[in-house]
This record gives structure tokens, C-alpha cells and sequence, in this order.
């Protein structure tokens, strides 16, 4: 029995995590050094999401996927390049800043008014998809904040997997403390799924769906809505990054139980 | 162009060139469906020659979107469906810190600003020094040591400082006042921008093309007796596949893209190219026998205002120029090095100054080296450690790193530059300029001057022949400063095949004389360029450096350096790092799974009986090394896609090929900073 789902993934872009990224401060608060020019992925939490939106659409005939993503409007393009070529989507992209730092509140809202404003969306068949935490917003908050401003009360972070039921109900596996997964049941939609990695391996790049998405994705990007985003509630006291420590050493003959202990007194130390 | 000629670096094709079959290179593969799909241009790589082409067409098209001309032939009422398909994972990943003329660049941004290129500034003053060696270590001729223990005597007298010489002037031939240094990284990040900005042209990142699909036969053309295939699209790489190639979990059969034109802008060890060489062999005399390992750093300085030689704009006078004259020796952005002499005669080094702190500093280890263990990585920190340099750098921060192969054939190694249905643009036709040590400038024109071509063609309704191409795009090559460059630059460098001193002479001559004269030598292939080890090395000295190798786990090239007399070097952990340390700290390597290994070892035997082994010890990411049977093993994880295992083999099963495959693959160096 089909069921179409209207599936929207919040997705935002952030600088290449094998990047060098050094934080600086500028005239409108804390950014990263040169991250207008670093290359840019799709945010790697988002990026599961996005490609179990499209797993589960492809399962459930007559669904769609749409694809929200702030960012500039030249960096979302080449971004897009990549992932549209995974999996097919229709692109929402709003023209804002980049990076980590803005108030997840101020882009919650704006997101969720983008989501209001997408033409045939039927609420009632609503899955709100994003990522449970974010390469560039480690708050984690904006996914549930943006379900608030939505009135979707039916929120789950950390999925792992969800099993959809012929009445729209399903399951659902959330990770919890100890590496285990919590196992729900909703009665139906509409709901909000922070997804964690999920279960499914990143597609191939397929060029027919990459040409298919770009007929929507370039004529989307074109009439990108501007967007700037409040900075008034927010104020950073310092930034910095995890400390990072690199001790290279070639050290042969040394047996498992003496790495162990070593690794063990190093993390002590630290 | 003498189209019936054919003769080949590669061997064989040129008898093949008559028995044209349809096919790709991946034919073997009969069984397989490949899926496909229709364009109007398919385009693979995405350099700066690319970049002109797509601009000039982008261009036109955006001025006047309702000309006919852009009508597309398989989407009705479209405009061109034009797609390009690079292997990297992004635009932005080239691998090149460039000082360009940029006179093509320029005419096709008249209003150029450089402020809008990250790390792009325009060329203020150069400098050529000679570098003497300060370790003992580097391998000079005689007559060398002479010329070197001479300017050591003379010292200040002659302007010796820092174990270097500066020349008094920088000959016309390597100037490139007026131009810019960039990233190529960057710069080509903001043209594809531009590109996509403007709607007409697709550029997929991330998809590797494994080979031009070669026309039917009756497509074919007749060419003085002798007929030469066509091309019908490209055939991007399997994917899901396991590391030789088998259809793995998620298969999925490289797609046919069929297009009126395939534009072949795929670098000088691109798949396509290689396949197309391989297929129609060289135009008569051609070869590519010359190449040459480009690796550099990205270094920040430190923005310590009590280094003298940091950035101080304030100290320039209003045209520019340092105030109070004399030498100048701080980094100021657009300021550019040529240096020659030292880590070894062979290897010219470069530092182009980028705004914000930042320069680019790297050498060209040249095949004519001919020394077997020739790491550049070891070289480049050694270089960077010359103290004509190193008072500059060593308080400095490894930004980035990486390396590409450079066809420094030029004129010489340039391929049949277009055929029914294909053209090739960029070094991989040839287009580099060895006398002026420049490529980029002269890529993009290639690019300009086909897309210029396309439009005349597309306007005027006429198919994409031979015939057509060679008297649009060729003619107008044939016309230009590139043409007369690559002549005058022939046989600028072949003196270096008899020794650093008759190089440089030859050079100047060729330089100083318009290319009229130069001094003439026979060129091996790459192969054989390779010198068989000394026999001392294999002696004891080879005995002690293998001891060496065992006991510190390091590779062999790296303790013949050392037993050669190079110091260790003194790792900081921040700017003198290992080099698998540099493989995370600056350019990352990207290898999407689902691909095969696209460096591939054909004749086992051969590899292990091998005695130099210089496949490892050229590889840029170390990415190649030596099992204990001997074998070269490679990691597609470390690979940045130089190129180098390519030209580095010193064995052939057939007297033609190299016992290495270089094939199509995906990811490489990702980092805009390159």
C-alpha cells in the first residue's frame, strides 16, 4: 500500500572537515579564517539524512524530497554539484551566511519559514529530516527548534532507522547513552527525525539524477531567497578549536599491552 | 599539421591508427551495460584550459541567450547542454601555486581584479638567484664545484649572500611583470563559480571519466590514405566497484555521455588523453619523453613585526617600489623567486609571495634528473632550508602541500589537436611553455581559442569534423602567441640532457635568441632517462642506507638520500613534517570508495626484479612502497594524483609501455589553498 511522504531535509553546508580551520574574529562576530574559500560539503550529518529521505521516498511511490539549505548562494551551487548527483531532490535554498556561529534560534526560524512556504507541502504527510548534530552548529538544537516553531511535538534524535507502517505510524531507532539504540513507536506523521549515521553507505554519484536535480536546482538557486540572520541574541565570549596534539613516532616491537598503557597514562595526563 | 604521419611516444598506435574499431578503452568489458545519456559538449577535466573554454562559450551565450546557435541538438528547446565531469572532488582542488603573464586570463577578464581571487595579487618584483650548496651534499659536476668555490672566494664582492647569487637582472624570457601569482585552486574556483553562476554549464565534480568512446566506423575521416578515429562522447569511470575493477556490492557501469564535440582537457596523464594517444599515435617526430614533478608548500608566515621580512605595505613607495632601492629581499605579495642550483643542479625552485601572509615555495624535479632516488618531498624540505630561503620561512606554518606532473614536452609532445568530434585543449595538448617555465596562461588561451572556434561553428551550422575543428580552433592556435612560444621554446631545455652547465646555456641561447638557437640532444624516453644505481650505491653505501631503512622503518629512497650525505631532517612538527604527517596537515587526500586503484602494477616480475624502484620514490603521498618481496604495493587512500609512477617506471614489458598503468580515478588533493 502506498503512501506518499513529503519528506523535508534541513541540510546546511559547512567547510570540508579535513580542512586546517582556524577561528577568527571579525566586525560581525566569530568566523573561521578564509571559510568563504574553503571547499565546502554538505553538513555529513544532513548528508545521512538526506540520503535516507530519499532511500525511504523511493520505497513509498509518489513521495517527495525537498532539500532546505541556507548558505550563500555560490557556495550552496558548488555543493550542489556533488550532491545532486547521490540522490533526487528538490532544492529550497535560502541565500544566507555561512558558518557555525549564528543563533540556531534565528535560523531555526527562517528555516521553518522557508518549510511554511514550500508550494504542496501536505503537512499531514510531513517528515522533517535534518541531522542530529552539525559539523559547523554543535548546539544540536536547531532541527528541534525548527519542529517547535512547526508544531511537530513528535521529535526523535539520534535515528539510526526508521520503519515506515502502512498506516503512516512506524518505527523508529533513536541511539542512547551505552551504544544502545532506543526502539519507539509514533502513531503518525507529521514527525521530526534528527538522524545520527544512519544505516545506509553514501551513493554513487549518478550523473542521469545529478542532470535530472539540476533542471529544478539551478532555476531554485537563481530565485534564492536573501536572508540575514540576527545576531543581537547572541554573544560569543571566545572561540576556539579542540586542542590538537600530534606526536609522530616510529617505535617497533612493542607489544599491544605496552601501546595500551601508554595510550592509557597519555590520556591520563591529558 | 602532417595528419597522415603518425608516429608515437607510446609505440604502437601509429600502425593502429588505420583500424579503427569502435570501442573505449574499457572494451574488454563486453558483457557490461553501460547506461547513457545524450549532450551537446562533453567536456573532461576541469583546469584553467577548460575554465577558457567554458568561459568563452558561457560568455556568449549569456550576452545573447536567444542565439540560435545555442539551440541544443538533444534537448529541444535548451540552450547547449554542456557538461564537464572532473575527477576531483571538487572544482577547487587543482595543485598549483602559479606566477602567470596572464595575458590570455587577462583578455578574457579585461576589468580583472585581483582582490577578487583569493590569493591572487599581480607580479611587484622578481628575483633569480643561484643557490650554492651549504650541506656538501648536492651532486655538482665539477666544473660546478669550480664556478661555485670561485663565487665562494669572490663572496660579498660578487653580491654572494646567504649562499646565494642573485643575478643582476632577470632575462625577458622569464618575466612576468605584469602578471599575477595565484592559486590555481582558487582560481579555479572562481571561474567555475562564474560558470555555474551563468546557467549554461554543468561542471560535476567527483566524476572521473575513464575514457573517450571512440567513433563508428563509418564516422571515420580519410586523411592522405590514412584514416584517423573519431570521437562519440566520454565514458565516465565504474563505480562500485572492487580495487581491480570487478563489479562489487552497489555496481554501477560507468555511463556513455555521447556529444557532437568531447573537449579533452584532462591534463597530461588524464585517462581520455592517454586513451586518444594510445589510439592514434603522435603526429610524426612527437613525443613525450620530457616531464617534470612539481611540488610545493603553502606557508603562512608569521605576523611577527620584528621579522624584516614579513609584509609592509607601508614601506613601498607610491609606484610600488621598496623605498630607498637596493636589493630587496622581503616577501611582499607579488613578489616572485626564480631560483636554480640547489638541492641538486637539476631542480629549479620557485616562491611566489600571496597576499595575507602567504607563499607558495616548491621545486621541479625534472626526468633529465636521471637519479633513481629522487624524492622531491625530501628535496622540497631541504630546499626550503637553503638560508637564502630559510630566514624567511623558518618561523613559518605548513599551510598546505602537493605536487602534479608537468609534461614538459611541449611542442614536442603535442597530440593530434582535434579530430571528427574532439579537440584537445590544455598541457595535455602541448601547450607549455618550457622556455618560459609557463602553463597556465597558455592552457586558458588553448581553452579561449576553441571556444572561439566552437561559437564560429556552431553560428555558421557546421558539424564538428576535423576538418571544421583544425581550421577553426587549429588555425587560430597556429596563429598565436602560443604556437610561436612552444616553437621558440622546442629545444630550449635539451642541453640539460648533457649536464646542468650546457642546460643552462642552451637555454639562454634559445631565450636570448627567440629559440633560433639552442643546443640539440637526443632524448630518451622517460625510461630510460632513469640512470641504472652507481655501483658504489650498490656497494657498501647501498648496504649501509638499506640497514638504515630496515631499522627506522623508512623508505629506501629516503636512507640513500641520507647516505648520500643529506642530513636528517629537523622535524618541528610544524612546518619540517614527515611525510605522511603532511598528507594530513596540508592538502588532505580524498578516495571516494566504490572505485578501483587507478595506479595499476602490469607485469609483476618485472617489478620486483626492478633495482631502482624510482615509482616509490617519486610518489608524491607515498602513496607507492615496497613490500619485502619487493613488489610495489599501492594505496589508492594516499594518492594525490600527481602522475609521477607514470613517467617514474624504468621498466617495460614491450619496449613501449611502462610496467605502470596510470588510469581514471576519483578524489586526489583536496585543498583550496593549492
Amino acid at each position: 500500500m502506498s503512501n506518499p511522504l513529503h519528506i523535508v531535509v534541513c541540510a546546511g553546508i559547512v567547510p570540508d572537515p579535513l580542512q586546517t580551520l582556524e577561528p577568527v574574529s571579525g566586525p560581525h562576530g566569530p568566523g573561521l579564517k578564509n571559510e568563504m574559500v574553503l571547499p565546502a560539503v554538505l553538513d555529513p550529518w544532513a548528508a545521512s539524512a538526506l540520503y535516507e529521505a530519499a532511500h525511504l521516498a523511493a520505497k513509498h511511490p509518489g513521495s517527495k524530497v525537498w532539500l532546505v539549505a541556507l548558505g550563500p548562494k555560490a557556495k550552496l551551487q558548488q555543493v550542489m554539484m556533488t550532491v545532486a548527483q547521490k540522490a533526487g531532490f528538490e532544492l529550497v535554498p535560502v541565500d544566507g551566511p555561512i558558518g557555525g556561529f549564528p543563533d540556531a534560534h534565528s535560523t531555526a526560524a527562517v528555516l521553518a519559514e522557508t518549510i511554511s512556504a514550500i508550494a504542496g507541502l501536505d503537512k499531514t504527510r510531513l517528515l522533517l529530516f535534518g541531522g542530529w548534530e552539525s559539523a559547523s552548529r554543535g548546539a544540536g538544537i536547531t532541527l528541534q527548534l525548527i519542529g517547535e516553531i512547526l508544531g511537530i511535538t513528535d521529535q526523535f534524535q539520534g535515528v539510526d532507522r526508521i520503519d515506515m507502517r502502512a498506516d503512516c505510524s512506524f518505527e523508529v531507532l533513536e541511539r542512547v547513552e551505552g551504544g544502545m539504540h532506543q526502539e519507539s513507536v509514533c502513531a503518525g506523521l507529521p514527525a521530526v527525525l534528527g538522524w545520527a549515521t544512519g544505516t545506509l553507505a553514501e551513493p554513487r554519484n549518478n550523473p542521469q539524477t545529478g542532470m535530472s536535480n539540476m533542471r529544478t536546482i539551478l532555476p531554485a538557486l537563481q530565485k534564492a531567497r536573501p536572508v540575514a540572520l540576527s545576531g543581537d541574541s547572541l554573544r560569543y565570549v571566545a572561540v576556539s578549536l579542540p586542542r590538537q596534539q600530534r606526536a609522530t613516532r616510529v617505535v617497533k616491537d612493542m607489544s599491544p599491552d605496552e601501546i595500551a598503557r601508554e595510550l592509557v597514562e597519555w590520556m591520563g595526563a591529558e | 599539421m602532417s595528419a597522415d604521419a603518425v608516429q608515437t611516444g607510446l609505440g604502437t598506435a601509429g600502425s593502429d591508427a588505420a583500424a579503427c574499431a569502435p570501442e573505449t578503452a574499457s572494451s574488454i568489458e563486453p558483457l557490461i551495460e553501460h547506461q547513457s545519456l545524450e549532450a551537446d559538449i562533453a567536456c573532461a577535466g576541469f583546469g584553467p584550459a577548460m575554465g577558457g573554454f567554458l568561459t568563452t562559450l558561457s560568455r556568449a551565450w549569456t550576452e545573447n541567450p536567444a542565439d540560435p546557435a545555442f539551440e541544443s541538438r538533444v534537448a529541444p528547446g535548451m540552450p547547449l547542454q554542456v557538461l564537464c565531469y572532473e575527477r576531483a572532488d571538487d572544482i577547487g582542488a587543482g595543485v598549483s601555486g602559479v606566477v602567470t603573464r596572464a595575458e590570455g586570463i587577462r583578455a578574457s577578464f579585461p576589468k580583472l581584479n585581483p582582490d577578487e581571487i583569493p590569493m591572487a595579487a599581480e607580479v611587484r618584483r622578481e628575483r633569480v638567484l643561484y643557490l650554492l650548496d651549504p650541506v656538501g651534499a648536492s651532486r655538482r659536476s665539477s666544473l660546478l664545484r669550480c664556478g661555485d668555490a670561485l663565487l665562494r672566494g669572490a663572496g660579498r664582492l660578487v653580491g654572494l649572500k646567504d649562499h646565494a647569487l642573485e643575478l643582476p637582472w632577470t632575462p625577458a624570457f622569464l618575466h612576468k611583470q605584469g602578471g599575477l601569482v595565484m592559486s590555481i585552486g582558487q582560481f579555479n574556483q572562481w571561474v567555475g563559480a562564474q560558470l555555474m553562476g551563468a546557467g549554461l554549464v554543468q561542471i560535476w565534480p567527483g566524476t572521473p571519466v575513464s575514457a573517450p568512446i571512440f567513433a563508428e566506423p563509418p564516422v571515420m575521416t580519410v586523411n592522405g590514405g590514412k584514416r584517423r578515429c573519431g570521437v562519440r562522447g566520454l565514458r565516465l569511470a565504474d563505480q562500485g566497484v572492487d580495487r581491480f575493477g570487478a563489479p562489487a556490492e552497489g555496481f554501477m557501469a560507468g555511463m556513455d555521455v555521447h556529444a557532437r564535440l568531447t573537449v579533452v582537457g584532462d591534463g597530461p596523464v588524464g585517462a581520455v588523453g592517454q586513451a586518444l594517444d594510445e589510439k592514434l599515435g603522435l603526429p610524426l617526430g612527437h613525443a613525450r619523453r620530457e616531464w617534470g614533478l612539481g611540488m610545493k608548500m603553502v606557508i603562512e608566515l608569521p605576523p611577527d613585526s620584528s621579522n624584516p621580512h614579513q609584509l609592509d605595505q607601508n614601506t613601498l613607495a607610491a609606484d610600488g617600489v621598496p623605498k630607498g632601492g637596493g636589493k630587496d629581499e622581503r616577501l611582499l605579495p607579488g613578489t616572485v623567486w626564480h631560483t636554480f642550483g640547489y638541492p641538486e643542479p637539476e631542480i629549479f625552485g620557485f616562491l611566489y609571495v600571496h597576499p595575507n601572509r602567504l607563499v607558495s615555495v616548491g621545486i621541479f624535479v625534472p626526468s633529465w634528473m636521471g637519479n633513481p632516488a629522487r624524492t622531491a618531498y625530501r628535496y622540497l624540505q631541504h630546499y626550503i632550508q637553503h638560508p637564502a630561503l630559510w630566514k624567511h620561512l623558518k618561523d613559518g606554518t605548513l599551510r598546505s602541500w602537493g605536487a602534479k606532473s608537468l609534461d614538459e614536452s611541449g611542442r614536442r609532445g603535442e597530440p593530434f589537436l582535434v579530430g571528427d568530434g574532439f579537440a584537445r585543449i590544455g598541457e595535455g595538448s602541448g601547450s607549455t611553455n618550457m622556455l618560459t617555465g609557463s602553463g597556465v596562461d597558455e592552457a586558458w588561451t588553448t581553452g579561449t581559442q576553441l571556444g572561439e572556434a566552437v561559437l564560429e561553428l556552431l553560428r555558421a551550422g557546421r558539424p564538428f569534423t576535423e576538418e571544421n575543428l583544425a581550421a577553426t580552433y587549429e588555425a587560430r592556435r597556429r596563429a598565436s602567441r602560443v604556437e610561436r612560444g612552444s616553437r621558440q621554446a622546442e629545444h630550449a631545455r635539451d642541453g640539460f640532457h648533457h649536464g646542468f652547465v650546457r642546460g643552462l646555456m642552451g637555454m639562454a641561447l634559445a631565450g636570448l635568441s627567440g629559440g633560433k638557437l639552442s643546443l640539440d640532444a637526443h632524448i630518451p624516453p622517460a625510461a630510460e632517462q632513469i640512470r641504472p644505481l652507481p655501483p658504489q650505491m650498490k656497494g657498501l653505501k647501498l648496504k649501509k642506507a638499506v640497514t638504515a631503512a630496515m631499522e627506522d622503518g623508512r623508505p629506501l629512497h629516503d636512507a640513500l638520500m641520507s647516505a648520500r650525505g643529506w642530513p636528517e631532517i629537523p622535524f618541528d612538527g610544524r612546518l619540517l613534517v614527515t611525510h605522511q604527517d603532511a598528507l594530513l596537515m596540508g592538502g588532505k587526500v580524498q578516495a571516494m570508495a566504490g572505485f578501483a586503484d587507478h595506479v595499476v602494477f602490469h607485469n609483476r616480475g618485472l617489478c620486483i626484479g626492478c633495482e631502482v624502484k624510482t615509482c616509490a620514490a617519486m610518489c608524491s603521498g607515498q602513496a607507492i612502497t615496497v613490500g619485502t618481496d619487493g613488489m610495489p604495493a599501492f594505496e589508492r587512500e594516499k594518492c594525490v594524483h600527481c602522475g609521477a609512477c607514470l613517467w617514474n617506471c624504468a621498466q617495460s614489458a614491450d619496449g613501449v609501455h611502462g610496467n605502470i598503468e596510470f588510469r581514471a580515478g576519483s578524489g586526489g588533493l583536496h585543498s583550496a589553498e593549492n
